[in-house]
């Protein structure tokens, strides 16, 4: 079982970047949400609510730009769903990682998400993030809902999806930051998000159909 | 390969700060630079920049002055040789009348009509004469009106000095005609003492209706004749100064207000959009978005009232009377009538009136109103079983015109007829009212024969509620009612509204329950998941 790292460049200057933009943002955008809600008390009502409709719109400029990264780099096909070793990355988690086996997925370049990140991440970032993005800026344009030909929306069907989605996020944030706790040491992936460099196993290389950089040259 | 990065730097602080400034752009909708303050505010300060209002006659130089009056009748002769139409002006208004519009026939509301209340109940159809210390007319609706009681700017008692007067007058003595002779001076000075109707003359009605200073409203009461700007930022004599009919514009003798069942104001129109438009709602002099532009108060102006935010308290000088229980008139103490104060020196034991209490700072209770009022008279039946609405706002969330309003509700215990199910009209003043014989069965007979209606004979009290709205005592934006006192799920303010989704006040139901489950859930799975690892020393680091 016991295996060689190396080091690899995983993940790029703009990725890290928005990565902990993304994190900053939601950490706000949660307790603030959650003072909203009289779920906390920590800035007063008013403030809350200013910052919290402040950093939403901020946070929708940056989506668009991470959309804009995604489909720019190719990086989308690293989301592509798939259930291949979806078992074996599931029996890793739950049974595997307690007799101190290797990782059945390791990180790649080409393909830096195992089949449970995949499902994980698309289903963040093509529904839950969206979801709360459409729900959160009807919301904060309540008072034009009439102007947009919305007048039938309900208040209060808009905040309880916008509710569940904000405890949705907190529920993946608990167990996304436990999760970087698995790596070959407590800081590794942490440290990984950070510098871009991830110390992986040498052995098992990326199986074609985990590769996402790949391009196929055009056959003339 | 872990040194610093420049580049990465600067491309995150570029998206930060684009991400702000459009964040920025957004939230505050506004393409042009916001003033310094609101253009609410900057409005009505223009609504109302001539402040110096000009008159152009002098009433002490008038000759028809000078003459000796000796009776009330010949002040208003002397008023009306001028002012020919005022007399015909003034007997229309509900001032005069004291009955509230004639569209609501067959109802006859209004205190001269079949109108009740929780504080001295009717007037029984003016058989009440101590009702009519009110009454703008030199002796009850009969008789001529006393048009100084609005326009007077001396304080006099008109009744002992035409009585004085008279006496002394026909007296051979010369001192005493020296007396008569002061009586007519002073008389004369307040005769010819004319002017425009101040707080004060407004407010010697007004501020002690039912009975005394600050008994039926919450934010009229004595303290409104010279206030601070603390305590109204319009009336405030440190600030605006307004007198009342600065806002209850008066058109022929009529003053813009409120009357029973009719709204104040019809239609919400600013002054921009009508310049002759009645200034009578805050929307008036400071449109409907007074805030600044971007401002979320802006946003609430549809479904809140102005008075609900800016008015956090009233009776915020002088205290204000809450409830009144009836029942518990009567107690004689050493076989007498006796009055007891309490703790905020007002009066909270009457024989004559019973148990009262009264209260200072009071928050004021908060319903949908689309600005007329529920009335009841002493023709409607009335369910006994539950707390009588004696007056209750109208509107609720859904008719598109409502909106959120404070109230002051006082809470009475009053008589009623347990065979018709209607509130009863106790006579109370005279010799034959309550308050001379403590009667009541007596005091009802009278009462409601007064008012030509039926008394079975048998009564009983009900608990009652009746409201006024609160529009006075507007505060200064400092002390304004903080998003967070109603936007809470405990102790919210508008705790009693339905109708609407409030974010901060309503929760999600299962959605939050299930929510915490769920986050409690994957914070113990974590848990049990770093454990297992801890004791299995797993981790996949066995190193070789």
């Amino acid at each position: 079982m016991a295996s060689k790292l190396k080091n690899i460049y995983l993940y790029t200057r703009y990725e890290r970047f928005w990565h902990w933009l993304q994190m900053a943002l939601i950490l706000i955008l949660l307790i603030t949400g959650f003072e909203v809600h009289d779920q906390i008390t920590l800035l007063g009502y008013e403030t809350a609510v200013a910052v919290h409709n402040f950093v939403g719109l901020t946070w929708l400029i940056a989506f668009a730009f991470f959309v804009f990264w995604v489909f720019t780099t190719g990086e989308w096909k690293q989301y592509v769903p798939t259930t291949k070793k979806m078992f074996e990355v599931i029996r890793y988690y739950s049974y595997g990682i307690f007799r101190g086996e290797s990782h059945p997925v390791p990180k790649r370049k080409e393909a830096k998400h195992n089949p449970l990140q995949r499902l994980t991440y698309l289903s963040l970032a093509a529904l839950l993030l969206p979801m709360q993005m459409i729900t959160g800026f009807l919301y904060w344009g309540y008072n034009s809902w009439a102007a947009w030909g919305l007048s039938d929306l309900s208040l209060q069907l808009i905040a309880i999806v916008h509710m569940a989605g904000a405890f949705a996020i907190l529920t993946f944030l608990i167990v996304h930051v436990y999760m970087t706790t698995t790596g070959h040491s407590l800081f590794a992936h942490i440290k990984a998000m950070i510098t871009g460099w991830e110390a992986v196993d040498e052995q098992e290389p990326v199986e074609e159909w985990e590769k996402a950089r790949e391009r196929q040259a055009p056959v003339t | 390969m872990l040194g610093i990065h420049w580049k990465p730097v600067l491309m995150g602080a570029l998206v930060v700060l684009s991400a702000a400034f459009l964040g920025t752009t957004l939230v505050s909708g506004a393409d042009t630079p916001s003033p310094d303050q609101a253009p609410g505010r900057t409005m009505a300060q223009q609504a109302t920049k001539s402040k110096a209002l000009w008159i152009t006659t002098d009433h002490t130089k008038i000759e028809k002055l000078q003459k000796t009056f000796s009776s009330g009748d010949e002040v208003t002769a002397a008023c009306l040789s001028c002012h020919s139409e005022a007399a015909g002006q003034f007997h229309e208004t509900i001032h005069w009348s004291w009955m509230a519009s004639a569209a609501d026939a067959p109802k006859r509301y209004g205190k001269a009509g079949d109108s009740i209340n929780n504080f001295c109940i009717s007037t029984n159809n003016g058989t009440d004469k101590g009702c009519f210390s009110c009454h703008p007319g030199w002796e009850g609706q009969s008789g001529a009106i006393n048009c100084l009681v609005c326009h007077g700017q001396t304080e006099i008692n008109w009744g002992e000095s035409f009585e004085d007067y008279q006496a002394f007058a026909e007296s051979d003595d010369p001192e005493e005609l020296e007396i008569a002779a002061e009586l007519q001076s002073s008389i004369q000075t307040a005769v010819q003492s004319v002017g425009r109707p101040t707080r004060q003359n407004c407010g010697s009605c007004h501020f002690y209706g039912g009975g005394g200073d600050g008994v039926k409203h919450g934010d009229l009461d004595s303290s409104i004749t010279k206030p601070s700007k603390s305590l109204d930022v319009h009336m405030g004599t440190d600030g605006q100064n307004f007198t009342c009919t600065r806002c209850h514009t008066t058109v022929l003798h009529n003053v813009a207000g409120r009357i029973y069942t009719q709204p104040a104001a019809l239609e919400r129109k600013s002054l921009i959009e009508d310049d002759l438009t009645s200034k009578i709602t805050c929307e008036s002099c400071h449109s409907a978005t007074p805030h600044k532009k971007g401002s979320k108060a802006n946003d609430h102006t549809d479904k809140v009232a102005c008075q609900t935010c800016h008015i956090p308290t009233m009776a915020r000088a002088l205290p204000t009377k809450m409830s009144w229980d009836w029942s518990k008139a009567g107690k004689l103490k050493d076989g007498k009538k006796y009055k007891e104060k309490g703790e905020l020196g007002t009066v909270d034991y009457m024989t004559i009136k019973g148990q009262m209490r009264w209260e200072k700072n009071v928050k004021p209770e908060y319903a949908w109103w689309n600005g007329s009022i529920k009335s009841t008279t002493v023709k409607d039946v009335v369910d006994p079983t539950q707390v009588v609405a004696v007056s209750a706002p109208r509107g609720d969330a859904g008719d598109g015109m409502s909106r959120i309003y404070p109230f002051k509700v006082h809470r009475g215990r009053q008589p009623y007829d347990k065979v018709h199910k209607t509130l009863l009209a106790p006579l109370l003043s005279g010799k034959e009212g309550f308050w001379n014989h403590l009667d009541w069965d007596r005091a009802l007979r009278k009462g409601q024969a007064a008012l030509d209606v039926p008394y079975s004979g048998e009564f009983d009290f009900v608990d009652t509620t009746y409201v006024f709205p609160t529009t006075h005592m507007v505060a200064p934006k400092e002390n304004v009612v903080s998003c967070g006192e109603c936007h809470t799920g405990e102790g919210s303010r508008l705790a009693a509204i339905s109708g609407l989704y409030m974010p901060g006040r309503d929760g999600a139901g299962v959605v939050d329950a299930f929510g915490w489950i769920m986050v409690l859930g994957a914070l113990l799975g974590v848990c049990l998941h770093g454990l297992g690892r801890i004791f299995t020393n797993g981790n996949g680091k066995k190193e070789t």
